[in-house]
């Protein structure tokens, strides 16, 4: 079959690769109809995140038809359509069974790697390096999906591939990083970064019930999408002084309850910190910029919530802790207990109460993977989300 | 002793370049053979006092059981806990029936029984070798612990025990392996140094991560035979 092979960092290539087997028997294959570049793939893409191999194939947002089942699969056939959760995910442990999926406590294979870097081991991944379990990903023809009984769910007849592909993760972890914040009615929720999590995670805000949803970010087509799509006020930081200052002023001296930084270990800045983070970044002295989360602490109200959806993998400097205890804040953050979401957000996507589809800018075959990550990281052409067609 | 295990992929960051795993622990076992060696070769009281220090270091290297003594002085031993989201009673029975412990103790081959107290256990042994002994079980304590241990002759005296306690309400049951192994000197002492890997500690810790899998999801988590854009 063909696959998205990661070669080194700015380097993936689309090969041809062994089709995947059934390997234990809660497995299943799927033949992929849809599969997306996920902002996070750009992390692996520029090479920050450690112990990928030559050869590993990336994607972990992906849907498509069952063609083979294991043994212990009796809840899916051959020719169901599905939608996979990128969390691996086994039912059966503490973690599972208390809905906490991306804490599976049986899924990665390379867990005591995972826990000589975090201590513990979270859930494997599709196709996001060793540490999380080395698994193939989903950019490619086919997919061995595990623990297939408790992961893919089965979409209704009517809805396309475009309308419930995002619900495999950038949907449900925009809309866990607001729902874990416990939004109440009244509130305001800003949002830094406008790719496709912190676009999800507005729609979903307004979806739980909040005021208000401020979007932070540079790219003109982000804020515009941001602004038109989502129904969100926008502050673009590159015309704006000062964020916090700005958001301050917005909410009437209080803060925003609630602030999401769906940016992550790759943000952009322009204070001196940040620039010192981007200095330090390229010289791989430390692993993470974290621009936007400081932001969203400083500027969260007393007594809020920072909500990070936003992937991390390292060290953080600078991260103003004083602050966040002298306003009494409460974090939320970790990878997406998508199994949690695919069904409620599935039944969302049915009565059309949302579109996810609103956020593709690109469908292309399988075989332009390669630009498509290039056009993707520099945010050219509009680049806000993009669909490969196996 | 440097040697691979016997299936890479299933051992953590072996094979997969990614080695984050051991230097911190080689670190100290080289660091306890300069000091050894250093201190035999000064041949003085300070020097024999350097050499123990050494050893201390090697035997931390090897043992790290979080303060858990090794069972006699000499050996290999080494005692790891897991906590499993089943009943005692089921994950008792599962280990009292020795014939499963090939599934989850990946350096077994085989263990077959003579009758309900004895057994005969192949391990792997690097190159396709093996290594066999006879075993018997030594205390029983249904849904408590389960001990055993070679029968005198045995090329490598070893011995092992499972121990099963409740966890706090709603966390299942807490197993605690020990294994302890007494080398002989020479070939076969190097063979067994081989058999357990750099490190017998993250052994039995995969052995047990490998049994809460197969007692909980039904099955280990693999990789092993999944595609990939490399020649393996």
């Amino acid at each position: 079959m063909k696959a998205v092979c990661w070669r080194g960092p700015n380097n993936v290539q689309v090969e041809t690769v062994p089709d995947p087997q059934i390997l234990n028997p809660r497995d299943a294959v799927v033949k992929i109809t849809s599969t997306a570049i996920c902002g996070s793939d750009l992390h692996l893409y520029d090479g920050y995140i450690p112990a990928l191999r030559g050869g590993d194939i990336l994607g972990h947002e992906f849907m498509g038809e069952i063609v083979e089942t294991g043994a212990e699969v009796k809840n899916l056939a051959v020719g169901d359509r599905v939608v996979v959760p990128f969390t691996i995910a086994c039912g059966r442990c503490f973690f599972c069974e208390r809905q906490l999926w991306s804490l599976c406590d049986n899924s990665n294979p390379h867990a005591a790697a995972a826990e000589k870097l975090y201590g513990f081991s979270g859930s494997g991944l599709f196709g996001y390096s060793q540490i999380y379990g080395g698994y193939a990903g989903g950019q490619a023809e086919y997919a061995r999906v595990p623990f297939a009984d408790v992961g893919p769910t089965k979409v209704p007849h009517g809805l396309t591939d475009e309308q419930v592909l995002f619900l495999t993760d950038v949907f449900p972890t925009g809309y866990m990083a607001v729902e874990s914040a416990g939004i109440q009615p009244g509130d305001t929720v800003a949002v830094w970064g406008c790719g496709a999590v912190g676009l999800f995670a507005i729609v979903s805000a307004y979806l739980l019930g909040a005021e208000r949803v401020i979007a932070i970010d540079r790219v003109p087509e982000r804020l515009a999408m941001a602004r038109d799509r989502a129904k969100a006020e926008t502050i673009d930081y590159e015309e704006t002084d000062d964020v916090v200052e700005a958001l301050k002023q917005m909410t009437g001296g209080r803060g925003p309850d609630v602030c999401v930084d769906a940016v992550g270990l790759e943000a952009h800045g322009t204070s001196f910190t940040a620039k010192l983070d981007r200095v330090k970044h390229a010289a791989r002295l430390t692993t993470d910029r974290p621009y936007a989360l400081r932001e969203a602490i400083q500027a969260c109200r007393k007594g809020g919530v920072v909500s990070i959806p936003g992937v991390y993998g390292g060290f953080l400097d600078k991260i103003p802790f004083g602050a966040a205890f002298a306003k009494g804040l409460t974090f939320k953050m970790g990878q997406t207990h998508v199994h949690r979401y695919i069904g409620p957000l599935m039944e969302r996507v049915q009565a059309a109460e949302v579109d996810p589809s609103f956020v593709i800018t690109h469908s292309v075959p399988l075989d332009k993977a390669p630009e498509m990550y290039r056009t993707f990281r520099e945010k050219e052409d509009g680049c806000i989300k993009v669909v490969l067609k196996p | 002793m440097s040697l691979p295990r016997p299936r890479n992929d299933r051992a953590a960051g072996s094979g997969s370049g990614i080695d984050l795993v051991q230097a911190e622990r080689w670190g100290a076992f080289l660091a306890g053979g300069s000091l050894t060696l250093f201190g035999l070769t000064r041949r003085s009281l300070p020097g024999l006092g350097l050499a123990a220090a050494g050893g201390g270091l090697i035997a931390r290297a090897l043992l790290r059981t979080s303060g858990t003594a090794p069972a006699s002085g000499t050996g290999v031993a080494v005692a790891r806990s897991v906590t499993v989201n089943r009943p005692i009673a089921e994950l008792y029975a599962y280990w009292r029936d020795l014939r499963n412990l090939p599934r989850i103790m990946d350096h077994l081959e085989s263990v077959t029984l003579d009758d309900d107290r004895r057994s005969h256990w192949v391990a792997k042994a690097p190159l396709g070798t093996k290594v066999e002994w006879d075993a018997e079980i030594a205390e029983d304590r249904t849904n408590e612990l389960i001990s055993w241990r070679s029968i005198a002759g045995a090329e490598i005296p070893n011995r092992g025990s499972v121990r099963f306690d409740a966890a706090p309400v709603g966390r299942g049951s807490e197993v605690t392996v020990t294994l302890a192994y007494d080398p002989p000197a020479g070939a076969v002492g190097t063979a067994v140094a081989k058999l357990l890997g750099e490190e017998p500690d993250q052994q039995v810790r995969e052995d047990l991560r490998r049994f809460k899998a197969v007692m909980e999801a039904g099955e280990a988590p693999t990789v092993d035979g999944q595609p990939s854009g490399r020649e393996d």
